[in-house]
């Protein structure tokens, strides 16, 4: 009868091993070779580059309208990084670093930003699903999918990515309450990079954190540093063993930052300070850990320089492949169903006359009707 | 009389609607501090305060269904959507409340509340960007459908939607938000939900469209009628619910030939409603089977590939002389 305390099973810690100086807690670095050391700031790094190249093809009109992940490297690559190839990835669409890393062509994402539904078609072997636009609907199907893990018992797990202002639809709400109620291996990573366009974070929820949103659904919730990638991979190795041995969801908020614009059509002069910006620049994720892996020996100048080499290449590889690409323009009738029904024929003829009376025949393409309905995937 | 965008028309019609009636209120994503992400609700939040522009939460279904309370409360929400992609997370508040309210409670309380969301192709966005779904709303009974063509129409139908005493889901061409500019009066302006515009009279055939697909169809016009000397009849529909029945009709007893025009695909679309009117109503005075340029029932694809599968005036063309010489 009397009123007390309810002590909760489940609990919400914070983490920080790197700070922004480089300086590292070394009792709390995650034991890693040299060699995995520079793996993963080449992964940064090359996201990085990634990022300012394609604010590049914006500018010069090669792509349309394009959302940068700069400055929120680390929150991205650190979970991909311990994931197993088995595993499942399901990001939103601030995650290159990830996604690049996981083995999405680079090309791919050039594509898909520069307006070709091939973009989102993953290379076999690859089981990661492709950019999401509405924002937290990722999460459900990534509940999904974790369920799929546990249903076939084989050890794998999910791993989702949504931002802080994803955290306020109902799709987040309703996949970790799921994957809490059915205690799925889903590791679901928030990143929280302060801005949903405009939105401050502080004004997208009363909660005084992300994380503690785990509670309520039942498991534990740990916020670290995102721009430590030691605190984001070792955050995320746990959530994933966890989740491996049965032990259901984790909820992860990476604390980040949007360097950039939320996306090129944006204006953040419109909400935010430059001295924010700034203040935030000096927590970058790629120079605290530079500076660390030169510190202790890791990398040197040199080293990164033909880092830098090798990255400018393979990303220009990339831009020319994606360049090289060309649409096929009656591809979209071979994949709304698997055969195309009847009504959809007839448009489709519709559809090649018109082509042929603006192009005087150049148009239509070779494909025979019969090819197009039969659906190759 | 002023030259404005239809940007700058819709703007207004906030502004002076916020201005008038203190139970006005504007929710939705960025449309305070960041202006909208179209810019439509520039200066509201200065000139308003906080309390009356509201930056929500990433949230659709929660503006929705806020909306509701507030009209059972007493206000007037315009609830923007940022776009029309995002607007399905509030269709269940809005089918199972917003179109109910009245009918559930036998009028005691009722949902005078906008919908608003940029809708169509043509800007070269990103997936679920650029689709035109309004087919979807027009289903649902209790909602009105409103969707302007310029900036004139567009600032005298928000003001009547805002001020219509039930829910009004209105549909903005984003295309066409700053692609050309009208006199629009310097008086606060209205228009009767539920009335077709018959932009061009003419006799020999009747083109209805609405929204974004006026403009593929009014640049048809110079060639139909210089080329293959013809004289077209246009209507703008304004609005799919109320659908104009009787403009509607009175032109095609006229002409005898019709086209409709819209980017939305074509099954259940609104031209297959519009078709079930005339073929009711004057089916007898149809010379040639009624065509349909509509968008395909695809997915729309991403930008590159966008062009084609959007309606454009060789489509129009092509279609009126397949009706005009059956
Ligand atoms: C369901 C839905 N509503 C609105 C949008 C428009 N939109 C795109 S990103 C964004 C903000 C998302 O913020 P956050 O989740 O923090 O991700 P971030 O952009 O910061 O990476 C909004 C409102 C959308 N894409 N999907
Ligand atoms: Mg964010």
């Amino acid at each position: 009868m009397p009123r007390k305390k309810i002590e909760l099973e489940n609990h919400v810690e914070s983490l920080s091993i790197l700070d922004a100086d480089g300086n590292a807690d070394e009792s709390l670095v995650p034991k890693l070779e040299p060699a995995e050391m520079r793996k993963l700031l080449r992964g940064m790094l090359l996201a990085r580059r990634y990022d300012e190249r394609m604010l590049k093809l914006q500018r010069q009109g090669r792509i349309g309208t394009y959302g940068p992940a700069l400055g929120q490297e680390a929150a991205s690559l650190g979970p991909a990084y311990v994931l197993s190839k088995n595993d499942w990835m399901i990001p939103s669409f601030r995650e290159p670093a990830g996604m690049l890393y996981r083995g999405w062509p680079m090309d791919k994402l050039i594509l898909w930003w520069g307006g070709n539904e091939t973009g989102s078609s993953v290379p076999e072997g690859i089981r990661d699903t492709p950019i999401c636009v509405p924002v937290a609907s990722q999460c459900l199907y990534g509940a999904g999918v974790a369920w799929g893990c546990k249903l076939r018992g084989d050890g794998t797990v999910a791993l989702c990515f949504v931002g802080d202002g994803g955290t306020s639809e109902g799709d987040f709400h309703e996949a970790m309450n799921v994957a809490g109620a059915f205690n799925l291996p889903l590791v679901c990573v928030i990143q929280n990079n302060q801005w949903a366009i405009s939105l401050p974070r502080k004004k997208q929820t009363a909660s005084s954190t992300l994380a503690q949103k785990a509670l309520a659904y039942g498991f534990n919730g740990i916020q670290v540093d995102g721009n430590d990638i030691f605190a984001v991979l070792t955050a995320a190795g746990e959530a994933v063993d966890r989740a491996r041995r049965g032990g259901g969801p984790t909820l992860i908020e990476a604390v980040t930052y949007r360097l950039g614009v939320h996306t090129t059509a944006d204006d953040p002069k419109k909400y935010r300070t430059e001295d924010e910006v700034e203040a935030w620049k000096c927590r970058d994720p790629l120079a605290r850990y530079y500076k660390y892996l030169k510190k202790h020996g890791i990398l040197d100048d040199k080293a990164r320089d033909m880092m830098e080499e090798e990255i400018a290449e393979e990303i220009t590889a990339a831009v020319e492949k994606a360049e090289r690409y060309e649409p096929d323009v009656l591809e979209p009738w071979r994949y709304c169903f698997a055969t195309m029904p009847n009504f959809l024929e007839g448009q489709l003829e519709e559809f090649q006359a018109y082509l042929e009376s603006v192009s005087g025949g150049e148009g239509r393409s070779n494909h025979k009707r019969s090819e197009l309905s039969e659906n190759v995937h | 009389m002023a030259q404005m965008t239809m940007a700058k028309a819709l703007n207004l019609a906030m502004r002076e609607a916020l201005a008038e009636d203190p139970t006005v209120l504007i929710l939705g994503q960025d449309v305070g501090q960041d202006e909208g992400v179209f810019r439509i609700t520039e200066g509201l939040l200065k000139e308003f305060g906080p309390e009356r522009v509201i930056d929500f939460p990433v949230a659709e279904s929660a503006i929705a269904g806020v909306s509701v309370g507030l009209c059972i409360a007493g206000y007037k929400p315009i609830a923007e959507m940022q776009f029309s992609g995002f607007g399905y997370h509030a269709f269940h508040q809005i089918e199972n409340h917003a179109s109910r309210f009245r009918n559930r409670t036998r009028g005691r309380f009722t949902c005078p509340m906008v919908v608003r969301m940029p809708y169509g192709g043509g800007i070269r966005a990103i997936e679920h960007h650029s689709e035109s779904r309004e087919a979807i709303w027009a289903h649902l009974p209790g909602l009105k459908v409103v969707i302007p063509s310029g900036p004139r129409n567009a600032r005298a139908l928000l003001r009547a939607s805002i001020f219509d005493p039930d829910p009004v889901m209105f549909y903005e061409p984003k295309a066409s938000y700053r692609a050309f500019k009208e006199e629009v009066p310097d008086e606060p302006e209205t228009m009767e939900i539920g009335k077709a515009h018959v932009v061009r009279a003419g006799s020999d055939v009747t083109i209805i469209s609405y929204g974004a697909s006026m403009r593929p169809v009014l640049e048809a016009v110079d060639e139909l009628v210089d080329e293959y000397q013809l004289d077209p009849e246009i209507i703008d529909l304004l609005s799919l619910v109320p659908l104009d029945t009787e403009t509607i009709t009175a032109s095609v007893k006229k002409t005898g030939r019709c086209v409709v025009v819209h980017e939305a695909p074509r099954n259940c679309g609104p031209a297959a409603e519009i078709i079930a009117r005339i073929v009711e109503n004057a089916l007898e005075f149809l010379e040639a089977p009624i065509q349909r340029v509509t968008g395909y029932d695809l997915v729309l694809p991403f930008f590159n590939l966008e062009k084609p599968y959007m309606p454009d005036p060789t489509k129009v063309i092509t279609a009126v002389r397949e009706v005009v010489n059956y």
